[in-house]
């Protein structure tokens, strides 16, 4: 028999908002230990949370963005639990009436189209931070910093509508992106800016009820996902071939032994008792604020994915890969702008640029190339200044040094021959040192070519430009005989 | 009754609380006439109308997202039974893998 998985998504994106939800401190990332906590934070009693206006505006900017409804009175809720983490004994959160709620995400996979069901995206504050001891005494002592505490989350959930883990991992950088292009959270995952758990069931295909799930906890990159994805699935199969039940539960992914671990024993502590939250009033959201925040949304990944491959005729593959950054896909117009083969420069963005980005793992915005030099280096190419090959030579200097192209071909004596006659004299004499290869050719190994043309180039230093060294060659190469 | 012991029971586990036989015995009477009192408000016809959970017709205020001066350490940590390193310092919480 076949079975299919069936995987629900929950999203916590922390908002990149300058102050946390409910005070003034700042959220600034790597603070030392409990400099940026107050009483409220703290949880210290006599205290009152004031919502912070930018949370809400953040939120409705991603509610819209994936299409929700909004609802103009949410709830706040308190969420009961204890840990040393969470100073107030209860986390403050939305329960039975979410800021939105009813979205929907487009996906690809493979080319193919998904939609995606998102059940509700909610407010809530995040935790503090637990170290533990390391060595010596410390061992027996964890150590509480508070400074995230408070820190303003979102909780996007979606339809148990994900089918495989690959459509999970495209869901999360779907999100990602729209997050980023929101510039409302920074989704750094190993930082945990952006986190995700996945509930996982499997049935047979086929079957439309749902199987019991498990929770999987701990994935804080995206191959982790589907690696805890991928074993979760396998597990649960497994199980119900050999006769066995999954049992409702949590499961952390245990990246060091690649398998999914059971969190035994903490059932019966989820019993959170959620109640409305006195100290805090239902959430207004006037229609004015919704239209403002509507006419500030910026074009989407994928908006600007379908435009690029009507505008630019580029492949689905390219667009996405361009649109998947915002400052990528900025950088890609004003190129295309300053030298308009929209193809050519997509070959050089995603062949040359994005393989010295990706070997440092940064981001456009922190690299030294400009738009303005990846479209001069392409202008010299095309106007047979320089050869493609001295070009790949020119971009990785341009990229570590942030030099002009135009400098770097002066500076080094680059600029391509193209005058006839100095490419004569030197065909000239790499005929006249290669007697034997002559003859081979006029022979009719007219292969051959290949190998006077690299010797020109040799001579020149690469200089020589290719077309017009090909054409004299044949020119002063006697004809093969046939 | 509207209340078991077992209910009290996890009630007093939830709240981290180690209650005696005795004690429990003793809530388990508390809380039923605390309950039964509530109960009181099911005789009330509720049915078309919105739950209140807040009885004053007045909105949210929102706060400006400026940063204000947190507070300084040594004042965070005063009261804190144990302390290291600018941290609260509490028993190991034993991570479950």
């Amino acid at each position: 028999m076949d079975y299919e998985a069936v995987i629900g998504l929950e999203v916590h994106a922390q908002l990149s908002t300058n102050t946390k939800i409910f005070c003034g401190c700042s959220t600034e990332f790597g603070g030392d230990p409990n400099t940026q906590v107050c009483p409220v934070c703290l949880g210290m009693p006599g205290v009152l949370p004031v919502l912070n206006r930018s949370v809400v505006e953040f939120a409705l900017m991603m509610g819209m963005a994936t299409n929700c409804r909004i609802n103009t009175g949410s709830r706040f809720a308190r969420k009961n639990y204890f840990y040393p983490d969470l100073p107030k004994g209860y986390q403050i959160s939305q329960y039975e009436l979410p800021l939105a709620c009813q979205g929907r995400l487009g996906v690809n996979v493979n080319g193919v189209k998904h939609e995606i069901g998102i059940t509700r995206i909610h407010l809530e504050e995040d935790a503090g931070k637990l170290l533990h001891g390391e060595e010596g005494d410390m061992v027996d002592y964890s150590f509480v910093d508070l400074n995230r505490a408070g820190v303003p989350l979102i909780e996007i959930v979606t339809e148990p509508d994900i089918r495989s883990s690959e459509e999970a991992v495209a869901v999360i950088k779907a999100l990602r992106d729209i997050l980023l292009y929101l510039e409302i959270c920074d989704c750094n995952m190993e930082e945990g800016s952006l986190r995700c758990d996945a509930n996982v069931s499997v049935r047979p295909s086929g079957e439309t009820a749902l199987g019991t799930k498990a929770e999987v906890k701990n994935m804080n990159s995206f191959k982790f996902l589907k690696n805890a994805l991928d074993y979760e699935i396998e597990r649960q199969i497994e199980l119900i071939k050999d006769g066995g039940r999954v049992i409702q539960e949590t499961r952390l992914w245990d990246s060091g032994r690649g398998i999914t671990v059971s969190m035994r024993g903490k059932e019966e502590a989820h019993d959170y008792r959620y109640f409305p939250e006195p100290d805090l009033l239902p959430v207004p959201v006037e229609d004015s604020w919704i239209e403002e925040i509507k006419d500030k949304l910026p074009e989407l990944p994928r908006e600007k994915a379908e435009r690029f491959i009507k505008d630019y005729e580029l492949p689905l593959y390219d667009a996405e890969v361009i649109t998947a950054s915002k400052n990528l896909a900025e950088f890609y117009e004003r190129c295309v702008e300053l030298f308009p083969q929209p193809k050519t420069v997509s070959n050089w963005i995603m062949a040359e640029l994005l393989r010295e980005l990706n070997k440092e793992n940064k981001d456009i915005s922190e690299s030294a190339m400009t738009p303005e030099n990846l479209a001069g280096i392409l202008i010299l190419i095309d106007k047979g200044t320089i050869s493609g090959k001295i070009a790949k030579g020119i971009f990785e200097e341009v990229y570590g040094t942030g030099k002009s192209p135009e400098d770097i071909v002066k500076e080094k004596g680059l600029v391509q021959i193209s005058d006839d006659d100095a490419i004569r004299a030197v065909v000239e004499e790499v005929l006249n040192a290669n007697p034997q290869k002559v003859d081979e050719y006029k022979g009719g190994k007219v292969g051959l070519i290949g190998f006077f043309v690299g010797q020109v180039m040799r001579k020149t230093s690469g200089k020589a430009n290719p077309k017009v060294a090909n054409e004299i060659l044949q020119e002063l190469l006697p004809s093969p005989e046939t | 009754m509207k209340i078991t012991k077992q209910e009290v029971e996890h009630v007093a586990l939830l709240a981290r609380l180690r209650l005696t036989e005795e004690e429990k015995e003793l809530y388990l009477g508390q809380l039923d006439k605390i309950l039964s009192y509530v109960e009181k408000l099911s005789e009330l016809d509720t049915a078309g109308i919105e739950p209140t959970t807040h009885s004053f017709p007045i909105s949210n205020p929102y706060r400006e997202d400026v940063v204000k001066p947190s507070l300084p350490r040594d004042n965070v940590l005063q009261n804190a039974p144990q302390k290291e390193k600018g941290c609260f310092k509490v028993p190991r919480i034993i991570e479950d893998n």
